[in-house]
């Protein structure tokens, strides 16, 4: 946890002292936002319309059905777009850049870096996290975005929710303080994912068992870090955006 | 040049290198030689900061690389080129990119340049018209070509080699030799060669440092070792097992 610490102050020190590798992040934006979008589009669509048929189950027997859409969109907003959006970018991508990053160490690709006065830290941490910071608030508003859009065709199409009152409800309950408390969240995520994983990667141990296991590692330990940090920071972020 | 005071190494309970001393004259070849195991490539690391020792000192033209920091070491790295032993190349870029690489991050900015010097290396290592080629395209032979021509396409004062010939057929181990004795007289570079291929080593090492146990068992010119009457040296340079310890393994 110190040493992932350690490696986020580095990150920042380069951030403000080196020159950004542009062909570097170009290659990770695309890897990480452009590509993600299949799979955070799924993830996305599927629970918003799941999570909208089970509220509409529990809300019809109270007849409240034109609430539904607010408590999806609520819910996807503020907690479940950005907390999927990262456990599945975390899957996708902090995966890849470990594997990577420890394939480059095993085969001693990272030491030929150093010996070409290359800091590993400028060249192959500071564009991944960059990219994965940016790409992931993007990610999200597509994962809600999605998800309501999915939930609305649903209660709309299947379920027979009276379509523009369940949006004039939806505009009235989202505030602005949820879509900035989501994406301040999906920022956060991301530098989680991007700087585990490349710790994971740079420190890995010797082989194929090395790789596998950092590979592994980052993932577990990325979803571990946003579904706690999760928790935190809506109690933290709410105190602040809220008074 | 380089000097080399007492550095020992452990890994763990493992004792690699044990208050290993030497120094490096400019322009000179020196070839390290060792059983596998003997701590060849941590010691080469060390050299180039790659490693830091338990105990000791490595200075590079005076500076003492124990006190510097990774951004610092930067600055001493850029007079190195090394070849490692699976020739290390960037397998997300191509052959061109490889090459052109040290370059960029010199700050060589002009792309003619860049493609007249990356030209200069393919010729040197007899590899012309492959710069598009990507790495699962080359032989293990032309794979340390190519790092090799990374390794020397910024013109560094000292070049690193780590078992440059090993895994390697004959003809290619030959050819290879031969391009390093090529690299070093045409651009009097100090060349630090690890190796446990025996006619490499007579061939580029013009002085020899034979490594035993994590320690310098001799330091003496690449004549004196090789008609060395010490049995122990005269059995490794011969390739000759030690029957007790054929009889222990």
């Amino acid at each position: 946890m110190g040493s992932i610490v350690l490696l986020g102050g580095e990150v920042f020190r380069s951030l403000f002292t080196t020159r950004l590798h542009w062909d570097e992040f170009i290659k990770q934006l695309h890897f990480v936002g452009w590509k993600s979008q299949v799979i955070v589009l799924t993830t996305g669509a599927s629970t918003g319309m799941v999570f909208c048929a089970q509220t509409f189950f529990q809300f019809h027997k109270m007849k409240m059905d034109n609430a539904t859409l607010t408590v999806v969109g609520v819910a996807m907003i503020t907690e479940l777009g950005p907390v999927l959006a990262g456990l599945m970018v975390a899957g996708r991508v902090g995966a890849a850049i470990a594997a990577e990053l420890g394939t480059m160490r095993v085969t001693e690709q990272i030491d030929a870096l150093r010996t070409m006065a290359t800091h590993p830290v400028d060249y192959l941490v500071v564009p991944r996290f960059l990219a994965t910071v940016i790409a992931m608030p993007l990610l999200t508003v597509l994962t809600w975005s999605v998800g309501i859009l999915a939930a609305y065709v649903l209660s709309v199409t299947v379920l027979g929710i009276e379509g523009s009152y369940s949006l004039r409800h939806l505009y009235f309950y989202v505030d602005e303080q949820d879509v900035v408390l989501g994406c301040i969240k999906a920022v956060f995520f991301g530098g989680i994912i991007a700087l585990v994983g490349c710790y994971r990667g740079l420190n890995c141990g010797e082989g194929a068992e090395g790789v596998g296991r950092a590979t592994n590692q980052a993932v577990v330990q990325s979803c571990i870090a946003i579904l706690v940090s999760n928790f935190f920071l809506t109690l933290f972020l709410r105190g602040l955006l809220y008074p | 040049m380089i000097e080399v005071d007492n550095i020992s190494k452990s890994f763990g309970n493992n004792v690699v290198l044990r208050e290993v001393s030497f120094r490096v004259a400019e322009g000179e070849s020196l070839a390290i030689i060792g059983r596998s195991g003997t701590g060849k490539s941590v010691l080469l690391k060390h050299l180039v900061g790659l490693m830091m020792p338990d105990a000791g000192t490595v200075r590079v033209r005076g500076a003492s690389l124990n006190e510097m920091n990774e951004r610092e070491l930067l600055t001493v790295r850029r007079q190195f080129g090394m070849l490692f032993q699976g020739a290390a190349l960037f397998d997300s870029m191509n052959v061109f990119e490889n090459i052109a690489f040290p370059l960029r991050r010199a700050g060589v900015t002009d792309e003619a340049e860049i493609e007249q010097r990356v030209m200069e290396m393919l010729r040197l290592v007899e590899m012309p018209g492959v710069e598009s080629n990507l790495l699962s395209e080359l032989s293990g032979g032309m794979r340390k070509r190519v790092g090799l021509a990374r390794a020397i396409v910024h013109r560094p004062t000292i070049i690193l080699y780590d078992e440059p010939t090993t895994g390697l057929d004959p003809v290619v181990s030959d050819s290879i030799d031969q391009l390093m004795r090529r690299v070093r007289d045409q651009f009097n570079i100090t060349s630090i060669v690890i190796t446990h291929d025996m006619r490499s080593a007579r061939r580029i090492g013009q002085r020899i440092i034979y490594l035993r146990e994590g320690q310098v068992y001799l330091d003496a010119p690449a004549d004196e070792v090789f008609n060395s009457t010490d049995p122990v040296v005269s059995r490794f340079v011969k390739g000759e097992a030690d029957l007790k310890e054929v009889e222990l393994s």
